[in-house]
Order: structure tokens, then C-alpha cells, then sequence
């Protein structure tokens, strides 16, 4: 049986650049205070949680792919960086070949925003700087540029469930020997157009944005390790029998669950997960909605959470808002039952 | 389960994986037959734009469709029907298609994995402009929205046909189509799904065809690929989906196999964000992976469907590429551009090549490329130039996007 195990985190966020300041912020369980985003033609701002600037400026910045990058590819590369670690040199030196995975709802839409204002104005002048930018998977290439990685690299894009989907991709790579590791990430970037498209499904949904990073690999790690147990079928949520039916389905992949197991959720009051007894963690409702990236932070608090032995496994459950009902599994591979592993 | 997935059979070989319904819509119209008279008798379908206004633009032409009235007989309501945008109308053409032909019923669940560069695009441009237009007007903007996203397009594809399963949308730019065709093919190989409809989409958008402006790639002229005086590409939209299944599975069912795809490359150009390495060293890494997973050595490649987009740096760095990669079979080795005939498709490029080359290997007969003047002297093999039947076993197809983004599949005619 193929096995996928967690090397790395990373995460850029509202609460900040790194996982510590995820791990912080999320243990407090406040939600973050709102920002104001100003909306053309509005007098009253949209409600936004924007990524604080860095304390230190990266040095990635200092690159020529970068330094005219969009937000969603800085966020996409410090959280890539920060997972890979010391691995980012392996991959540069070409003694490990990487494959990416970059998961995005949105994309670069504050540049696609940007150009076709632009080209709405006078197509003659709109910038040709700009346009590259645009392409869903212009973050994703500079991250490979900057890493030298001339390996496999998609950009999936689609709901917040599209992480886990690109988890399962990056580990099927793994299986084939396609890549000899993987960072998948999930990263949107803030734009006024997000939030007011957000605003006419939610009117309480605030706008996130940055990225989190999960870097696997199919060996086991020496220390503190995790294990990417399941991914789930994605069920869609917008076909009958709907979205309760797909939830409930997808609920049915896992195993039962014990009570000291921690719980991931986009939103709790999840009637799927109204039996649940163990911890229910929600980040979105503390950093905001960030679709990709979203998915990717809870994630990282899952994995975060074995690493640091408060749980020995987690389950990580996307429904809602989103096109499709999808969860994942993580196990500390010390605790893993014998008999879940059998039944996975 | 996604992950770990469960095998279709114990089989420790790789799978073999087939082509059982293949679905078809350009700017020759909708259909395997059209489109393979089209490419046959390397036909042009370039006219001026009307979808949107290029008045201020450099380049006034594109491979623009004529979509057809009425859409094929589908499970989605009529409210859905009424919503359905440009390119999920196309993407539903070629899936309808596909579909019809490869004979499988929705009971079994079958993976959608998808390629396009801009999705619905031209809602998300309607959206800005009302934004910016008339901020307090709210009307339509939420059904935009949904239907901007990529993954309704295929949502919508899956439940006209009926479909229930995953579904993937790969966004590799100009490489998506043939990413998404490899992906479902490395599905089936390994035997995580026994079969999977996949290919491309992309409908021309007001935003899209600015950008390309801007950049000035964009002809004035109609493309010419591999021309000496090639002075930039031209746009097209369309839909390509193809029925991928594990032979075993055709075969016990009688299915009629349109070819097989046996080799699948991936890689990233690291050079720069649009324009390609000029040695065409990533392209040159693809091939060469696609060849390595088949088995099969460059030799035994019979014709190549360039990526050919007529830009001056694509094609002078795909020409070195294939020439590095053929050796001493470059001087013999047919290769052309189907671009010459409908355009660049963007993300439905790769899967439009993959059905055509399907059709030249079929059919026995190779794409020409009528409007190439002059071939530019630094290539060295062969360009396709006038219709020609051809005995042939094997093809391979270059799709190379924006991002460094490359991908090769190599196809082999069946039986």
C-alpha cells in the first residue's frame, strides 16, 4: 500500500507569517479583528482579515521572478519554503525531484482585476507586465523558478476541497515515483471584487487570504511524525440529493473516530459532525474565508496538532459553502490502530 | 477513496489505456467528422472577431465558432440550460460527443479531470463592469459568480451527462488540455480509476485576447507556424473530451478503441514566465518522458503534432527541441501544426491536438499546414505542407503554457 507522510508545514495567514503564529492565534480561539477594503463606487468598505506584513522582509523577494509577483504568489512561496525547510536546498541542488501541487480558488485576481480594468479603459495601453500574471498558474511557476524545480507542477483550481484533492494527487505522484517529493499548497490573495462576491452568498463571511503548505514525502520522517491517512471520495454538494447527502457520504469513508481525536471543520454546527465529541477546531472562523487556503490552514493545525502530540489523529472535514463535501485523514503513525489501517 | 486509492485489479503491469469515444468542437464546427476533413485537408477557419469589440486592438481575427442553437439532448433543467455560458456550451458539445460514443452508462462512477486556462471568463468580465458601472446593482451578479467558477463548467458537463464522480480542474495554461489528458492517463495506468473523461475547454474572451495583444504575439495575419516570416499566433476557442478506459475493460464490453495513449511527460520550465528556454531544454525533458514511460524510442515516433503556437520564440525553441530529441530520425521525422488550421485553443489546445492526432493516426493521414510560406531554416525536419495519406503507427503531441508549464503524450493507433 502507497504511504504519504508529512515532512513539513507552512503558513501564511491573518494571524501572520509562519504556523507558530497560526498555532497562537487559533489557541485562542478569538476571531481576528476585521479590516476595512475599499470598494470602488462605495462609500462603506468591505469587511476583510488581510496577511500583516512580514516582520522581516523575505529574502525570496530578492529574486527577479518575484519581485513583481502577485500577494497570492508570495504568500504560495513562503508557505512552500517554510514547509520544504532544508529540503528546498536538495531540490535546488537537483538532488530531489519536487512536485508541486498549488490549489487556488481565485488565483491571481487582483492582477486579472487590474489588466481588464485596464483593457476596458484602452486595450492599446493595458499592461503587458500585468497579463503573465494573470494565468491561475503564474504562482505556482515561480515557485518552481525559484526552487530550480523542473519537475511536474499543476495548479488545480477550484472550492476549498480542491486542497485535499491535490493532496491525493501529490500522493499518488508519490506512488508512481513521478516525484520523489511533493509540496501542495493551497493560496488565494485579498481583492475587493472576492469580497463583494462573498457578500452576496454571506453577508457575514468575511474575506481571507494567504496560504498554508503540506510537504510530503513517502518515507517516514525520523521525528514526530504524520501520516496522511485518507483522503476522502469528493462527493458533490450541488447535485441530489445534496448537501447534507454528500457530507453524510463522505462521513461514512472515516473511521468512527475516538473521542481524544481532533476535529477540522469549516464551520461547527455541521449537522454531519453533530454526534462529534472530541475537539472541533474551525479556523475559518477565527482568520475569515480564504477557500484554498482555508483548507490548507486546517490542514496545517491538524497536522500541527499531532506533531505536538495534543491529538493522535485528525480529521479534517470540508462542506458548506463549498461545490463538494471531502475530508482528509492524519494519524500519528506510533498510534495508528492497526485494525483503522486495515479499514482505510 | 481518493487516498489510498483502491485498485481496479491486482495487475502488477501498468495498465493499458484506450480511447473509446472522443468529442470534438472548433472553429470547423462540431464533430469528429468535420473537424477530421478539416485537419486533413489543413483548411483555415480564421475570420474576424464578433464576440467582442477588437477595434483597438492590433489583431482583428480568431478561430471564432458559430455555436450551434440547440445543445444535445442532457439531464440538466432548463434553468441550468438557460445559465449555460460559452464554454460550458462547448465543453458540453465535445463531452455530449464523447459521451454518445464511448457507450458507458452513469452508473459507474467516472472521474471528470478537465484542462482550461480562463473557465467562464466572460462572466467574471461581466461581473467587474457592472461593479465598476453600477455598484448598486446587484442583478445577475450572484449567478456570475457561480458560474464563473471553473469547477462549474465541469459540475455542469457532469450533470447533463449524468456523471457522478470527482472532478479535477487542471489550470497549466496553454499546456491544461494535455496535463489533464496525462493526469486521467496516469489515473487509469495505475489503476486508481478504469475510466475517466478528460480533456479541454476555453471559449475566447475579451480579457484573454487583450492580454495576448498586449503582448504582442498576437498575428494580424493568420498564423503560420514554423514560417520563416511567422509574426505571432492566433487565437481559436473550442472543446476536446476524450473517453479514456483500461483496455481490459473496452475490450470485455466490445467498446469500439479509437487508439491508445501509451506515454505521458510532464515538466517546468524554469526560464521565464512566457517566454520558453531558447534551447527548448524543458520541452525537450518532456518528450523524453513521455518516450520513457512508453517505452519506446524517439525513432519510433511516426509524426509529431507541434505545440507550433508561430511565435518566434516557441517555435525556434520547440525546433531545437525536437531536434535534440530525434537525433538522426529529424531529417525524415513529419511534423506540423494543427494550429495553422483552427487556432490556439489555450487550455483546450493540448486536448483539441490529442483528438486530432488520434484522427491522422486513424485515418492515416497527416495535418498539413497549407498557409507555411517559406519554412524557417532552422528546422531541420519536416514540415507537413500539402494533404498526405501516410502509413503510421505512433504520434506525438507538445503542449508547452505560459508558467514553463510542458507536457507530451504520445498516442499509438490500435490495434
Amino acid at each position: 500500500m502507497s504511504r504519504a507522510f508529512v515532512h513539513g508545514l507552512g503558513a501564511v495567514s491573518p494571524a501572520g507569517w509562519g504556523v507558530p503564529a497560526l498555532r497562537d492565534i487559533l489557541d485562542k480561539e478569538r476571531p481576528l479583528p476585521v479590516q476595512s477594503l475599499a470598494r470602488p463606487g462605495w462609500i462603506k468598505p468591505l469587511p476583510v482579515r488581510a496577511v500583516p506584513p512580514p516582520p522581516i522582509r523575505p529574502a525570496f523577494l530578492a529574486h527577479p521572478r518575484l519581485r513583481r509577483a502577485s500577494p497570492m504568489t508570495h504568500y504560495a512561496v513562503a508557505a512552500a519554503l517554510e514547509a520544504l525547510g532544508q529540503d528546498a536546498e536538495l531540490i535546488r541542488s537537483g538532488a530531489l525531484r519536487l512536485g508541486i501541487v498549488t490549489c487556488t480558488l481565485t488565483g491571481g485576481i487582483s492582477y486579472s482585476r487590474r489588466f481588464y480594468e485596464e483593457a476596458l479603459q484602452n486595450p492599446a495601453t493595458a499592461s503587458p507586465m500585468i497579463f503573465p500574471e494573470t494565468v491561475f498558474n503564474s504562482s505556482a511557476s515561480h515557485l518552481a523558478a525559484y526552487l530550480g524545480s523542473a519537475g511536474v507542477n499543476y495548479t488545480l483550481v477550484g472550492d476549498a476541497g480542491t486542497f485535499l484533492q491535490g493532496l491525493a494527487v501529490a500522493a499518488g505522484w508519490l506512488d508512481s515515483g513521478l516525484a520523489e517529493a511533493c509540496v501542495v499548497i493551497g493560496a488565494e490573495e485579498p481583492d475587493w471584487t472576492v469580497a463583494d462576491a462573498l457578500r452576496l452568498f454571506d453577508n457575514r463571511t468575511v474575506h481571507a487570504s494567504g496560504a498554508g503548505a503540506l510537504y510530503l514525502k513517502s518515507r517516514r520522517p525520523s521525528a514526530a511524525a504524520v501520516e496522511l491517512a485518507a483522503v476522502t471520495d469528493a462527493f458533490a454538494a450541488t447535485r441530489a440529493p445534496g448537501r447534507n447527502e454528500a457530507a453524510r457520504k463522505m462521513r461514512a469513508q472515516l473511521p468512527a473516530g475516538a473521542p481524544d481525536e481532533l476535529l477540522c471543520v469549516c464551520e461547527r454546527g455541521d449537522p454531519v459532525w453533530s454526534d462529534w465529541t472530541g475537539k472541533v477546531l474551525a479556523p475559518k472562523e477565527i482568520l475569515g474565508e480564504a477557500f484554498a487556503a482555508s483548507a490548507a490552514w486546517q490542514c496545517v493545525v491538524a497536522c500541527d496538532a499531532i506533531q505536538h502530540r495534543r491529538h493522535a489523529s485528525a480529521n479534517v472535514s470540508i462542506t458548506g459553502a463549498g461545490l463538494q463535501a471531502i475530508a482528509a485523514r492524519f494519524v500519528d503513525p506510533n498510534f495508528l490502530n492497526t485494525q483503522e489501517g486495515a479499514s482505510l | 477513496m481518493l487516498f489510498p486509492a483502491p485498485r481496479c485489479s491486482s495487475a502488477a503491469k501498468p495498465h493499458r489505456v484506450v480511447v473509446t469515444g472522443a468529442g470534438i468542437i472548433t472553429a470547423f464546427g462540431a464533430g469528429w467528422k468535420i473537424n477530421a476533413e478539416g485537419f486533413r485537408s489543413g483548411r483555415t477557419a480564421f475570420r474576424p472577431v464578433t464576440l467582442f469589440d477588437v477595434s483597438r486592438q492590433r489583431c482583428k481575427i480568431a478561430a471564432e465558432i458559430d455555436l450551434p442553437e440547440n445543445l444535445p439532448p442532457n439531464r440538466l433543467s432548463r434553468g441550468d440550460l438557460r445559465r449555460l455560458q460559452r464554454a460550458a456550451r462547448l465543453l458540453l458539445l465535445a463531452g455530449h460527443e464523447a459521451w454518445s460514443q464511448c457507450g458507458w452508462t452513469p452508473e459507474d462512477p467516472v472521474p471528470l479531470v478537465l484542462g482550461t486556462t480562463s473557465g467562464e471568463m466572460c462572466l467574471g468580465q461581466d461581473y467587474l463592469r457592472q461593479a465598476l458601472r453600477t455598484p448598486r446593482c446587484f442583478k445577475h451578479q450572484a449567478s456570475r459568480v457561480t458560474h464563473y467558477l471553473v469547477q462549474q463548467q465541469g459540475i455542469n458537463l457532469a450533470n447533463a451527462l449524468g456523471l457522478h464522480g470527482e472532478i479535477v480542474s487542471i489550470s497549466n495554461a496553454c499546456a491544461s488540455g494535455a496535463n489533464a489528458i496525462g493526469h486521467a492517463w496516469e489515473m487509469v495506468r495505475a489503476g486508481r480509476a478504469e475510466r475517466v473523461l478528460t480533456g479541454g475547454y476555453d471559449a475566447l474572451c475579451h480579457l484573454t485576447f487583450a492580454g495576448f495583444d498586449t503582448l504582442q504575439v498576437l498575428a494580424p495575419t493568420p498564423c503560420r507556424p514554423f514560417d520563416a516570416g511567422r509574426d505571432g499566433l492566433t487565437l481559436g476557442e473550442g472543446a476536446a473530451v476524450l473517453a479514456l478506459e483500461n483496455s481490459v475493460s473496452a475490450q470485455r464490453r466490445g467498446a469500439e478503441i479509437l487508439g491508445e495513449i501509451i506515454g505521458y511527460g510532464a515538466t517546468t520550465d524554469t526560464h521565464h514566465l512566457t517566454q520558453p528556454q531558447p534551447e527548448g531544454n524543458a520541452a525537450l525533458a518532456a518528450m523524453r518522458a513521455a518516450c520513457a514511460s512508453a517505452g519506446i524510442a524517439p525513432e519510433q515516433i511516426d509524426y509529431v503534432n507541434a505545440h507550433g503556437t508561430a511565435t518566434p520564440q516557441n517555435d525556434s525553441s520547440e525546433a531545437a527541441a525536437i531536434q535534440s530529441w530525434a537525433g538522426s530520425r529529424t531529417a525524415t521525422l513529419p511534423v506540423s501544426s494543427t494550429k495553422a488550421s483552427v487556432g490556439h485553443l489555450l487550455g483546450a489546445a493540448g486536448a483539441i491536438e490529442a483528438v486530432a492526432s488520434l484522427m491522422a493516426l486513424r485515418g492515416q493521414w497527416l495535418p498539413p499546414e497549407i498557409s507555411l510560406d517559406a519554412l524557417d531554416p532552422l528546422c531541420r525536419f519536416q514540415i507537413v505542407r500539402k494533404p498526405v495519406d501516410a502509413k503510421m503507427k505512433t504520434a506525438l503531441s507538445n503542449s508547452f503554457g505560459f508558467g514553463g508549464a510542458n507536457a507530451s503524450l504520445i498516442f499509438r493507433r490500435w490495434p
